[in-house]
């Protein structure tokens, strides 16, 4: 066996050029971008980033004096307050960022899951919120646990999800919900910076000129992981 | 449309469609934002190079 | 080539196109700045609701009537929960999906027997020192079912047109002992002691309050508050948060289904609408494969502000 097979049979360095090669060297951040991205609309992505941290900073902070310190504190009340608001501004950040990617029809060149990731981090989001709202332990929660149970019982899903029970709707908020969420945003960001921001619809790179060195001096840097250095991307 | 002031809450409504003032508010402003991140100029540098010599983005 | 695209799609690599400098680190610290300053302006200056939940000892104080009316509405049977189906019990088949009883093959998993578990074993569990009750509940554990119904239903009319008629003296015959049971569990809702006879049981720990939520809502004072605050289902009250606060404005379309027909008159409504709903998602998280949908962006030309040239 030569030391080449060796390393394809070892699972931690194969491992290893997989991880590499999800965001190829000089992808992970650039600081250069396509000379196309320069528009405001481009900053509604990371300013969902922005306040998803807050979402979860404030969150953290709500965990630290349990579910019902906000009735009775003013700095329990001040931070669900953020909880709240910085909420909002995710939803208004994403909604923006999503009618601006759907503009742009961002999908293309490859970029179906790209979307996919997207669309499932927002319906998930919405879930993630709602199980929030089940958790606030006063009149809120009351009316929405005994609406919400009439539709998610109707398709057999209340019968396992049980929105009456704030023990178990705490636990997919905080702990459940959350972490599938994260997944979906790692995934997200790392699709985007792999595959780098869609060009402009019709849109054609110029022209190249004559190389200022030879092609073959160039160290190779493959387009897509699964590639050949020389291949373009169709 | 009318609009129903009531002791701490005021509400739009438009047909079928009932909607808070607050919700409105939230709407327009995000229509009025992605609007204004559509046609605002974005600042940028005019160094502009070809991508041969990079493959950092 | 990669198998995923299709053969149309002939968008170049991102890479080939020339570029400028971009400080994708400055403009996240910028973001965070704004955004936590927005975040903080926002819950200083507007804060946050806080409509305290309504007790069982609270719903007994301010609608005392309606806490009658409950209570013989699940002794006779009658109540939301009682008439329910699954996953509560097996009262009704629930709702249907076109052909698919999703309601029913889920089973019933939070088995809940309404008159027992909210009147009749809470009141047991008080009655020792009440001969009277003790008696009442003597006779109505030992009546027939259709006797215990007949009795329930007839006194529950009576409120009906007379919602205070429980404050009169000692009933007529023909109620049986409704009549006591319900105005001796008036007076158990309000010593507060309720709700921990409901769902405490012999657990000293309980984070699942299915059965004080399902008897607060089979009565109408939780919606009558609710309805205050534009929070019904017919008021868009999905969208609505207590106060003068912005609410869920993203869940306009789904309570968007609720306001018309055929939804709104169908016994199916939940179901048809979460099923509609479920298929729309689908539809948007594939939009990529979806013809003349994802050809929609080329049709309305918004992306031509995005790349223009100044």
């Amino acid at each position: 066996m030569t030391s080449t097979d060796r390393r394809k049979g070892n699972w931690t360095a194969r491992l290893g050029r997989r991880l590499d090669n999800a965001v190829p060297p000089g992808r992970r951040l650039p600081d250069r971008q396509p000379a196309y991205v320069r528009s405001w609309i481009y900053v509604f992505g990371v300013a969902t980033l922005a306040a998803l941290l807050f979402v979860l900073a404030s969150g953290f902070a709500l965990a630290i004096g349990g579910t019902t310190w906000w009735h009775t504190s003013a700095v329990g009340h001040f931070l669900n307050s953020v909880h709240l608001w910085s909420v909002e501004l995710f939803f208004v950040c994403m909604t923006i960022h999503l009618w601006g990617k759907f503009a742009m029809a961002a999908w293309r060149g490859g970029r179906a899951l790209t979307w996919i990731t997207g669309a499932v981090a927002f319906v998930g989001s919405i879930g993630t919120a709602f199980t929030g709202y089940l958790s606030q332990t006063n009149f809120d929660s009351q009316w929405i646990s005994t609406q919400a149970k009439d539709g998610l019982n109707a398709v057999g899903i209340g019968a396992f999800f049980n929105v009456l029970n704030p023990g178990q709707m705490l636990l997919w908020h905080i702990v459940l919900l959350p972490s599938v969420l994260g997944v979906l945003v790692v995934l997200h960001v790392i699709l985007v910076r792999r595959k780098g921001v869609v060009p402009p619809i019709d849109a054609e790179p110029p022209a190249r000129e004559l190389p200022s060195r030879p092609l073959e001096s160039r160290p190779a840097v493959p387009s897509t992981p699964a590639e050949t250095p020389t291949r373009r991307q169709p | 449309m009318s609009a129903h002031q009531g002791l701490a809450t005021a509400y739009v409504h438009a047909g079928v469609v009932q909607i808070s003032v607050a919700n409105l508010i939230v709407i327009a402003l995000m229509l009025v934002v992605f609007i204004l991140a559509l046609v605002l100029p974005f600042p940028h540098s005019r160094d502009v190079e070809a991508e041969d010599d990079h493959d950092q983005h | 080539m990669n198998a995923a695209k299709t053969r149309r799609d002939k968008t170049p690599d991102a890479h080939l196109f020339p570029t400028r400098p971009y400080d994708l680190v400055k403009e996240f610290v910028i973001a965070v700045v704004v955004i936590g300053l927005l975040t903080f302006l926002l819950a200083g200056i507007f804060s946050s609701p806080d409509k305290k939940s309504i007790s069982l000892a609270q719903w007994a104080q301010n609608a005392p009537a309606d806490v009658v009316a409950t209570a013989v509405g699940e002794l006779a049977g009658t109540t939301t929960s009682a008439t329910y189906g699954p996953p509560y019990n097996n009262a009704s088949t629930g709702q249907k999906l076109g052909p698919l009883s999703l309601q029913k093959w889920a089973g019933v998993r939070q088995p809940v027997n309404s008159a027992n578990d909210f009147v009749i074993r809470p009141l047991h569990d008080v009655s020792a020192a009440d001969p009277a009750l003790r008696a009442a509940l003597t006779q109505w554990t030992g009546a027939s079912s259709q006797q215990q119904t007949a009795w329930a239903q007839r006194y529950a009319d009576l409120l009906a047109r007379r919602p205070n008629a429980y404050l009169a003296g000692p009933a007529r015959l023909g109620f049986g002992p409704v009549p006591i049971i319900a105005t001796r569990y008036l007076a158990l809702a309000r010593t507060g002691a309720l709700q921990s006879l409901i769902a405490g049981k012999s657990a000293f720990y309980t984070s699942n309050l299915t059965e004080p939520l399902l008897l607060l809502a089979d009565g109408a004072y939780l919606e009558d508050v609710a309805r205050t605050d534009h929070l019904g289902g017919d008021q868009w009250g999905m969208m609505n948060e207590t106060g003068n606060y912005p609410g869920q404005p993203w869940m306009w379309l789904y309570t968007f289904w609720y306001q018309i027909k055929p939804f709104s008159t169908s016994g199916n409504a939940d179901a048809l609408v979460w099923g509609l709903m479920m298929a729309l998602t689908a539809v948007f998280v594939f939009v990529p494969f979806i013809p003349g949908l994802r050809s929609v962006p080329r049709w309305i030309k918004l992306y031509k502000l995005v790349w223009r040239r100044d």
